[in-house]
């Protein structure tokens, strides 16, 4: 409870602190706002500033450190039998970390009283207090040890320690700033500029989020990466040509090569750029360079809603409506009658979609890209007797090329990581066939197949979904790099 | 050089041959090699037009029946003697009686109804009920519950057929699929048109698909994508409230005030870099990041909601950017030039003047992640049946919900066909979604923009 308690006091102490900020100033002033430095909203602004920015940085701060350190704090007082029982420390500590929280909201909603909770220790009572932990909605595995309930009450009793503590040191740091702030106010001090840094630091802070995000992303794949390459060996994972992971979830007879994966997503990437490469390319041109103001201005829009479209919609449009229109042509009885498909899943189906999905992509970075050569290029062949197609041909595309490759790649980038299509229209088999008619799998659709699964988290099985997804992580960021160099270089020179 | 002459002469007297009104074969060739090319331009642009047809025109046929449903009109009598043992009317005592006591008078009042539609048929009582849907008797005991009085007397109730009677209605069930199918016969199908004749048996709007909540697997006819929708909405206003403060303050930093230095270099290539990651890479940073280190529940929307800030921001910070960079320095200018502070001149005028921009930035963004489907599997937004609404404000933002593309994914991805009916009509209503938020972005453009 008190954590909701915090904010609004805090929001009181502001409240305060801005009455008294700015009072304290209008009457260093004499009353007469023309006698300050800054204007007067500036130093009731600053009191509420010193208030409220050191406490909830405390906050945040104390909100990541103290589980960290109550479990370190435990997990010591954890026995060496109770350890070999439940398998390691760390999951002898997650049973006591389940207890304590089931205790903890067994008691909010009044199932067992708070004094039971910290109390029961004999085992007759543990399992009247599983009977009501579990009665307040919190399912419990397995028998509670009188160690693992002891060490759960010492969990949630050190728990409430360090939060009392943190409500006190919060509220007193608050009292502490609004009190310095409004000490410091005088008609002389600068609370405009005061008060500019502090928004200046929020919006640094706002666009370091960028770097955080990234960081994160780096660190979540890494940590869990290195966590499955010692759980299965670097060499089977980059270089196995066989994915078969087991299904019982922990460990044992897995295959996770990742060769089958990627050969998958490049060929249904290639499939993909070879339906929307060429689309996509003589669509730019000729709204570029042909289409009179009313067709570009219908026909633009109308593609772009093509990339617009959620993906999921092209996921079922691929698994619904294009797959068994595919197997209705190349497949068994098709009037093609070539028996050539199966299933309605395959690498033509998701490459096709995707394809689609890809069109106004290139389309409109080539149509920007196209735009930006410079017209006299253009006159100066025309004049020359050159036709239109053999101005684009010879003149506009070789200038273009390099920001169309950049173009391509960054369409190539995208196929590579998009999941919903190949999900729901590429098929699971993992294989590595030159069929484009075959089911085949992707990294992405895999990342999805293994952690929704049912796999135990700590399970090769599960972590290599990390391992996956650093993979993808590396090559879309390898893409990317490269084609932002390119456009931009491209930028530059036509500059 | 010698010879330079010579080529112009064979030029000229290869020129002298033709006429300007008759054009020779090289230029026939090259005005051919034009109109080819012209032609090859016009073919893409029809292929990927015709590919927008194709799948409007799929969505369309294949969702517009999810919002139609078949009703059995049935009138029940509720015997007092097994709704009401006690005789005294108690709702506590009513809502003792448990499911299973309705099924025989819903049998009854089956038969009663095809007795007055003039139906003979020799099938038993439980068979015909087949033709109903499963929650029938739950639908039966709600409105006893609700309403005690009922008891007694006899009320017409409108059951929602099985699934399968629904989809020969709608022409997605034949009678030779049911050959080996254990939960429908033929012989039912019959039935079924005479009482459609009768009126008994009828499709209506189904206002439950859109309003109300997912069903289990055996229940198409019941589920529902309301309940996911309120998860994507806890989420977009998680999204609202987190991305916009954050992008257009990183904005006004990166546009107005960042120095030119390396740092700033690396924060505009990591949010170019993050514009382009790969939407499941967040879902597997929502998943380290957000569950399983920062503890937060799995499958609640206020997790699909800070994931699906991270991955909006890039585009909310571009397009801000843009719009404060086409406010012109004038306007910086003459505020700086009157006394205010670089910071007063950004908050007092250049930010009210890109408001507009802003707006729509951020409402194509919140369009983007409301379609948003992959990072939603990573963080448990699947495999669950969202059959409940949230009960509240906190349980909204806190509890298991679906957001409206996972619930989609997951009918599409259940056994019985009857779901991809549901599954296109959620697409239906997704994108009506998308296309009114782009609508209303687009209005505030032509509305507010300002050309300088």
């Amino acid at each position: 409870m008190p954590f909701y308690w915090i904010l609004p006091v805090l929001l009181v102490i502001a409240a305060v602190g801005y009455v008294l900020g700015r009072g304290r100033a209008m009457r260093s002033a004499d009353g007469d706002a023309r006698n300050l430095h800054s204007l007067p909203n500036y130093y009731g602004v600053h009191a509420v500033i010193a208030g409220l920015v050191p406490a909830a940085l405390l906050l945040a701060a104390w909100a990541v450190v103290q589980p960290i350190v109550v479990d370190t704090w435990v997990s010591q007082s954890i026995s060496e039998s109770r350890m070999q029982e439940a398998g390691s420390r760390g999951l002898a500590m997650s049973e006591v970390r389940r207890l304590a929280a089931g205790l903890e909201t067994a008691v909010e909603r009044g199932a067992i009283t708070a004094e039971r909770a910290r109390s029961a220790s004999q085992s007759m009572d543990i399992d009247d207090l599983r009977e009501a932990v579990s009665g307040a909605g919190i399912a419990l595995t397995g028998n509670i040890a009188p160690e693992t309930l002891e060490n759960a009450q010492r969990y949630n009793r050190i728990s409430a320690v360090g939060s009392a503590i943190k409500t006190v040191l919060v509220l007193l740091l608050s009292l502490a700033g609004t009190a310095y702030a409004v000490s410091q106010t005088t008609k002389e001090f600068r609370a405009r500029k005061s008060v500019e840094h502090g928004v200046m630091a929020l919006l640094i802070g706002a666009a370091c989020l960028a770097i955080f995000t990234t960081i994160g992303i780096v660190l979540s794949l890494i940590f869990n990466t290195i966590e499955f390459l010692r759980l299965y060996p670097a060499m089977d994972f980059f270089f196995g040509t066989t994915w078969s992971p087991s299904f019982t979830g922990r460990g044992g007879a897995s295959q996770l090569g990742i060769l089958p994966l990627l050969w998958g997503t490049f060929y249904i990437s290639l499939v993909a750029l070879l339906v929307a490469v060429p689309i996509g390319l003589f669509a730019a041109i000729y709204l570029s360079e042909y289409a009179s103001k009313p067709v570009r201005g219908i026909a633009k829009p109308l593609l772009e809603i093509l990339a617009g479209i959620p993906t999921i919609v092209y996921g079922l449009f691929a698994l619904l409506t294009v797959g068994p229109l595919l197997v209705s042509t190349f497949g068994d009885d098709g009037w093609l009658g070539v028996d050539w498909m199966d299933g309605g899943t395959a690498v033509m189906t998701a490459g096709l979609v995707m394809g689609i999905m890809l069109i106004p992509f290139v389309s409109s970075l080539s149509d920007d890209i196209i735009n930006s050569v410079p017209q006299a290029m253009r006159d100066g062949s025309l004049g020359l007797g050159a036709t239109h197609s053999e101005t684009v041909r010879q003149v506009v595309m070789p200038a273009a090329l390099p920001g169309i490759v950049g173009a391509v790649l960054l369409a190539a980038s995208r196929a590579i990581g998009e999941t919903m299509i190949v999900v729901l229209g590429a098929g699971a088999a993992a294989q590595i066939s030159g069929n484009p008619f075959e089911s085949m799998t992707t990294v992405t659709a895999k990342i999805v197949s293994q952690l929704t699964g049912d796999a135990d988290f700590n399970s090769p099985e599960a972590l290599v979904a990390f391992a996956l997804g650093m993979t993808l992580f590396v090559f879309t960021l390898g893409l990317n790099v490269v084609a932002l160099y390119i456009v931009r270089k491209y930028r530059e020179e036509l500059e | 050089m010698t010879d330079a002459p010579a080529t112009i002469a064979d030029a000229s007297a290869s020129r002298s041959k033709g006429s300007l009104l008759e054009k020779d074969a090289r230029t026939k060739k090259r005005n051919a090699a034009e109109t080819r090319f012209k032609a090859y331009g016009i073919i893409a642009i029809g292929i990927g037009l015709a590919f927008l047809a194709a799948l409007v025109f799929s969505i369309v046929r294949n969702g517009v029946p999810a919002f139609t449903q078949t009703y059995v009109t049935v009138p029940i009598t509720l015997e007092a003697e097994t709704l009401d043992p006690e005789g005294n009317r108690d709702p506590a005592d009513i809502s003792g009686v448990m499911t299973f006591a309705y099924s025989p008078l819903i049998q009854q009042g089956l038969q009663s109804a095809l007795e007055e539609a003039d139906v003979e048929t020799d099938m038993s009582a439980s068979d015909l009920t087949k033709m109903l849907s499963s929650s029938a008797e739950n639908t039966v005991r709600q409105r006893v519950v609700s309403n005690p009085d009922l008891i007694g007397e006899t009320e017409e109730f409108r059951l929602l057929a099985s699934s399968r009677v629904d989809g020969y209605l709608k022409g997605r069930v034949e009678r030779a699929d049911l050959e080996r199918d254990r939960n429908l016969d033929a012989a039912h199908l019959d039935i079924v048109d005479q009482l459609q004749e009768a009126g008994v048996v009828s499709r209506t709007f189904n206002m439950d698909f859109i309003l109300g909540t997912d069903a289990s697997d055996n229940r198409p006819e019941q589920a529902g994508i309301g309940a996911s929708m309120l998860g994507s909405f806890f989420m977009m206003l998680v999204v609202l409230a987190l991305a916009l403060p954050i992008g257009v303050a990183a904005s006004i930093y990166l546009e107005e005030f960042a120095p030119k230095n390396k740092f700033t270099d690396l924060i505009e290539v990591n949010i170019s870099n993050l514009a382009a990651v790969p939407s499941i890479v967040f879902g597997i940073l929502g998943l380290a990041a957000f569950i399983q280190f920062a503890g937060l529940p799995q499958s609640a929307p206020l997790v699909g909601g800070l994931v699906l800030t991270l991955m909006t921001l890039p585009t909310i910070i571009i397009s801000t950017r843009a719009s404060l960079k086409s406010v012109p320095p004038s306007i910086r200018d003459a505020a700086l030039g009157v006394g205010a502070s670089p910071m007063q001149a950004v908050f007092h005028h250049v930010l009210p003047l890109a408001a507009p921009g802003i707006l729509t930035g951020t409402i194509i963004g919140l369009a983007q992640a409301l379609g948003e489907t992959a990072p939603l599997l990573l963080i448990g937004m699947v495999g669950f049946i969202a059959s409940n609404y949230p009960e509240g404000v906190a349980s909204g933002f806190l509890d298991p919900n679906s957001a409206m593309p996972a619930q989609i994914y997951e009918w599409a991805k259940r056994a019985d066909p009857a779901f991809y009916e549901r599954a296109w009509g959620g697409i239906i209503i997704l994108l009506v979604f998308l296309l009114s938020m782009n609508l209303l972005a687009i209005i505030l453009r032509r509305r507010f923009e300002r050309r300088w």
